[in-house]
C-alpha cells in the first residue's frame, strides 16, 4: 500500500499537534518544521477539522491545536479521508473464456486483503505508531 | 524530522489503585456481568464453565484467571489466559482468552496490569510468547493489545461458514 502525501502531511500535522496538545500551531510553523508545501498542508488541515482531529483557534496566537486521544486515534482515523482502501484491479469491460472466474476469484482475495489492511491501519493508535517509529530509529 | 514526544500524562488517564488476585467461584456473578455490560449478551453458562476448568487452577494446569478489584473489592476487570503447545507447530506459548475491565474504569492502567500480571505468570512457567485473537473490527481490543506491545505473528486465523 502507497500512502497518499495528504496522508503523510495528515500525520505530521495531527502528531505535530498531539505533541503540544495546550498550545496552538500555524499552518506556516508545521510546513516549516517538516518542510513541506503550506498550500498542500492547509488543504489537509481543513480536511482535519472537519473530521474532528483537529480544532481551529481563531484570534491573536490562533492556529490549530489536537482535539482527540493519542491513546485512541488511530492511523486510520487521521488518514482516512485521503485514502481509499479498495484494491485497483483493472479489469476489461469484456470478459472471456476463463477471465470472469479469475477475475471474480481475485475479486474475494482483494476483500480480504483490503480487510487485513483496514484492520490494521485502525489498531494502530498514534502512540503506539510514535512508539514503533522510536524503536525502529534506535534500532538503526 | 524532528523528534515528537507526546506527554501521556497529560491526556487524563490517572491510574487507579487496584489489587490482582486469582478468580473465585463468587467472583461469577460480577464476571458474567461485567462480560454483559461490555458485550451486552448474557453468557452464565459460558463463564460458569470457564470458571470450573480455571478457577483454583494449579500452576500444573497453566491455566489462569485473574481479577482486578478495587479498595472495597468492586472488580473492575478481568484476564484469562492459558500456555497452549504444539497446535499446528507452534512450541508452547501464552494465550489471552479473554481480557475485559469495566468500561467506567477504562484508560487507567487497569488492563496493562493485568496483562503484565498474566505475562509475568508465563514468564515463570518459561514461556517467551504470548498470543490472542481478536476481531479485525474491535477497535478498543486491537489497539490496546498493540499498544502493549504485541504485533501480526506469523499464523493466520482462517475459518468457514459451516451452514
Amino acid at each position: 500500500m502507497k500512502l497518499q502525501k495528504a496522508s503523510r502531511y495528515a500525520l505530521y500535522a495531527v502528531l505535530h499537534l498531539a505533541s503540544a496538545p495546550d498550545k496552538q500551531h500555524s499552518t506556516a510553523e508545521i510546513a516549516e518544521e517538516y518542510g513541506i508545501s503550506i498550500h498542500h498542508l492547509a488543504k489537509v488541515m481543513r480536511t482535519l477539522v472537519r473530521s474532528g482531529l483537529i480544532e481551529s483557534v481563531r484570534g491573536v496566537g490562533g492556529g490549530y491545536r489536537f482535539a482527540g486521544n493519542v491513546r485512541r486515534t488511530t492511523l486510520w482515523d487521521v488518514i482516512h479521508e485521503f485514502e481509499s482502501l479498495e484494491s485497483d484491479m483493472e479489469s476489461p469491460d469484456e470478459l472471456s473464456g476463463n477471465a470472469e472466474i479469475v477475475i471474480s476469484g481475485l475479486d474475494n482475495v482483494n476483500r480480504e486483503i483490503d480487510g487485513l489492511i483496514r484492520s490494521t491501519l485502525d489498531s494502530i493508535t498514534l502512540k503506539t505508531l510514535l512508539r514503533y517509529g522510536v524503536e525502529n530509529l534506535e534500532r538503526g | 524530522m524532528s523528534s515528537i514526544k507526546i506527554d501521556t500524562a497529560k491526556m487524563n488517564n490517572k491510574k487507579i489503585a487496584i489489587s490482582i488476585r486469582q478468580v473465585s467461584k463468587a467472583d461469577s456473578a460480577a464476571i458474567v456481568a461485567l462480560d454483559a455490560e461490555i458485550t451486552g449478551a448474557d453468557k452464565s453458562a459460558y463463564w460458569t464453565d470457564i470458571l470450573d476448568r480455571f478457577a483454583g487452577s494449579d500452576q500444573r494446569m497453566q491455566r489462569y484467571f485473574l481479577v482486578a478489584t478495587s479498595a472495597d473489592d468492586e472488580l473492575l476487570g478481568f484476564i484469562v489466559g492459558e500456555i497452549r503447545a504444539w497446535e499446528f507447530g507452534s512450541p508452547p506459548c501464552g494465550w489471552v482468552l479473554a481480557l475485559n475491565v469495566s468500561p467506567g474504569h477504562r484508560e487507567r492502567g487497569i488492563g496493562e496490569s493485568l496483562l503484565d500480571a498474566l505475562c509475568a505468570k508465563f514468564r515463570h512457567a518459561d514461556i517467551t510468547t504470548l498470543r490472542t485473537m481478536v476481531l479485525g473490527n474491535d477497535k478498543v481490543n486491537l489497539s490496546f493489545f498493540r499498544g502493549e506491545g504485541l504485533a501480526a505473528g506469523p499464523y493466520i486465523e482462517l475459518e468457514k461458514r459451516l451452514d
